[in-house]
């Protein structure tokens, strides 16, 4: 089996050993990465010693002061978990979106996520300020609502909820949620700025509290979808086709939407909306490593928690000690990249 | 006309200033008795003092100007404060010092359009910066427009604020503006210790981290009272870079200067809260100084009192 997970020209159903491998090593590497490299030069011996220090069973005497401590423990850490979490769920939900929709342009946003999610964090910040805890939850509430509003449309446009109708409805209502943020933006113009950083994406300022926020839903999310490869194969060859096959298409996209909004929204509530992700990460694992939603899905999720752990190692490092938005990250790499890539394989959009 | 006979809005009793700080320390006081003598009194002399047609900067004013129209709250607070709030038909909705620019007639800072501020019908324009041909359109009506741009240094400020005494005829009252402030910005900086090593800061534009190097106006103001900015070392050109949290808990600075609490409601207890925050000197010591994101933002006559306030904290 080895080297089939790198074989465009085999068929492959299932993550091979290999992948798999080469997966978790790309992101163990970013991991230490994340927490070894930062604005602050810490040797990474003494960081390594620090992370050891709290294993079970281990003591060792890092020699950092309380301060350099922190900063392992209090910032790189948390920063790091959260962007595994952010880019696992956005890039699990964006390769679930390209297959249930078959669709190569989709991404998280799709549905008005974002827009849901931005008119929810714009009315939070106008209303209660930007310190309050309330502005992730009402992000949370708006992103929620943009996509339940969304299926609502898709269903009485008629169609079925059908995929295209879907989309379609999907841009008319981010179309009306952006206006509206809009508007509420500019009868409150000073909050701009607050409402601008928050939109640009937020991972440097990030603690624990964060990730706890984050993490059931990004979990539950992630493992939803991961459930629905198998069917999403199904998909992937025509919706009538599945259904003599005994799935239905419109029960398969609901479960799937609603995992993917849950966790999409959770994401952008706490990380604002960092974008590419979603889109590119499923991308170049179908390019690198098999068509079959067994396989986007489960690498999709290791690759894209790599992927942002990295950006935001050089969202902070790029200018260092002064920050970069991490969405210029992404789409700065990540774009380049995807052409490399697309440009390089063989294999075209599809089953 | 006489100060005492000015409507309400200018008393000295609205001189309402957020000092969070508030101690009796005599310099803050002196200082913020001097601006509100200076919001309230500027408008000793008559109107009409100035000579016109008059040139400044470019613009010709062809006579004494009776409907100024105010696109920025800095030039608001001056132009109360040298006198000529008589003259101001509308200001941009953020000019809200001295109580009474509040009540004026307003322009949508965001939305500036040559029809909107012309409907006006002013016979001067003045704005901080220019969307796009507003200066051109103005004057092609026939509406002589002033363009003062933030400034980067106090030196630009004491232009401005001539400017506009020279402008809407309060010459006299600008330049005393300028020497009474000129005068307590020395007095704050000679009152500087020397000696010891210079306290370091970190100044907080947002709860995002950005912040501000000595290269800006407010650095530079700050750089006055011999502080040291640890955002100087992260200068990404900008003059306005984002910190890296590991980067300010590694710096330490002995100060942390709060310029975002009315905008985003921070302030020593949510500073505190941050994760890891707890460990700085400056937060576990008491030296988060929690300034108006107003006063700290705006460069009129109240720049004096940012120093002071700070000035205050760091050598009291």
């Amino acid at each position: 089996m080895s080297g089939a997970g790198l074989n465009p020209e085999r068929p492959l159903r299932r993550v091979g050993p290999l992948a798999l491998g080469v997966a978790l090593v790309v992101l163990l590497g970013a991991v230490l990465a994340g927490l070894l490299v930062g604005a602050v030069g810490l040797s990474p011996g003494r960081v390594l010693a620090e992370l050891a220090d709290r294993l079970p069973w281990v003591s060792i005497d890092s020699g950092l002061t309380e301060q350099q401590s922190a900063i392992v423990w209090e910032l790189r850490l948390p920063r790091v978990v959260l962007a595994g979490l952010v880019g696992a769920t956005l890039a699990a939900a964006g390769a679930a979106y390209q297959g249930v929709f078959r669709n190569p342009l989709a991404d998280p946003y799709l549905l008005g996520v974002a827009a849901g999610a931005g008119l929810g964090a714009t009315l939070g910040i106008v209303s209660v300020g930007s310190a309050s805890a309330v502005v992730p939850a009402v992000a949370f509430a708006g992103a929620v609502a943009a996509v339940a509003l969304t299926y609502a449309l898709g269903g009485v446009a008629g169609g079925g909820r059908a995929g295209t109708t879907l989309i379609l409805a999907g841009v008319a209502v981010a179309a009306f949620f952006t206006a509206v943020q809009t508007f509420v933006q500019q009868r409150h113009a000073d909050t701009v700025r607050e409402v601008y950083s928050w939109i640009l994406g937020r991972l440097s300022t990030v603690g624990w509290t964060e990730v706890g926020l984050l993490a059931p839903y990004a979990v539950v999310s992630v493992v939803v979808l991961l459930l629905h490869r198998r069917l999403l194969d199904v998909l992937a060859v025509g919706e009538e086709e599945a259904a003599t096959l005994g799935v239905s298409a419109s029960r398969v996209r609901l479960l799937v939407v609603a995992a993917a909004t849950l966790g999409t929204a959770g994401a952008v509530a706490v990380g604002g909306l960092i974008g590419f992700v979603g889109l590119v990460v499923p991308h170049i694992v179908r390019l690198l490593a098999g068509s079959s939603y067994r396989v986007i899905l489960p690498l999709s999720v290791l690759g894209g928690a790599a992927f942002l752990v990295l950006a935001d190692l050089g969202a902070r490092t790029v200018l260092s000690p002064a920050e970069v938005p991490i969405g210029v990250i992404t789409a700065f790499v990540g774009g380049p990249f995807f052409a490399v890539v697309l440009r390089s394989g063989r294999r075209g959009w599809g089953p | 006309m006489a100060c005492p006979h000015r409507p309400g809005p200018s008393s000295p009793t609205d001189g309402e200033v957020r000092v969070r700080r508030a101690r009796s320390a005599p310099w803050t006081a002196l200082a913020l008795s001097f601006v509100a003598l200076a919001a309230a009194c500027g408008g000793e002399t008559a109107p009409g003092t100035g000579s016109f047609p008059a040139d400044v900067g470019g613009t010709r004013i062809p006579a004494y100007p009776e409907r100024v129209v105010s696109a920025a709250a800095s030039h608001t607070e001056i132009l109360y404060a040298i006198g000529a709030a008589e003259q101001l038909v509308a200001t941009d909705q953020f000019s809200d010092y001295p109580a009474a620019a509040a009540a004026t007639p307003k322009l949508d800072a965001f939305n500036l359009g040559v029809e909107a501020v012309a409907a006006f019908a002013p016979d001067l324009v003045v704005l901080s910066f220019d969307p796009g041909d507003l200066q051109a359109g103005l004057t092609a009506l026939g509406i002589p427009t002033l363009l003062l741009a933030p400034p980067a240094t106090l030196e630009d400020v004491y232009g401005q604020i001539d400017a506009l005494g020279e402008a809407t005829g309060h010459p006299a009252e600008a330049s005393a503006l300028v020497r009474e402030m000129a005068a307590e910005v020395a007095r704050l900086a000679a009152a500087v210790p020397g000696g010891a090593a210079a306290p370091t800061y970190y100044y907080e534009l947002d709860p995002t981290l950005y912040s501000l190097t000595s290269g800006t106006f407010v650095g530079g103001l700050l750089a006055v009272l011999g502080l040291e900015n640890i955002a100087d070392a992260a200068d990404d050109g900008t003059g306005y870079p984002q910190l890296s949290p590991e980067y300010v808990l590694a710096a330490d600075p002995d100060y942390i200067l709060l310029a975002d609490t009315r905008c985003c409601g921070q302030s020593a207890r949510t500073v505190a809260d941050r994760p890891g925050w707890g460990s700085l000197q400056a937060v576990a010591g008491g030296r988060v100084v929690e300034l108006d994101d107003d006063v700290a933002q705006r460069w009129g006559p109240r720049v004096v009192e940012l120093l002071a306030v700070v000035a205050e904290a760091v050598y009291r």
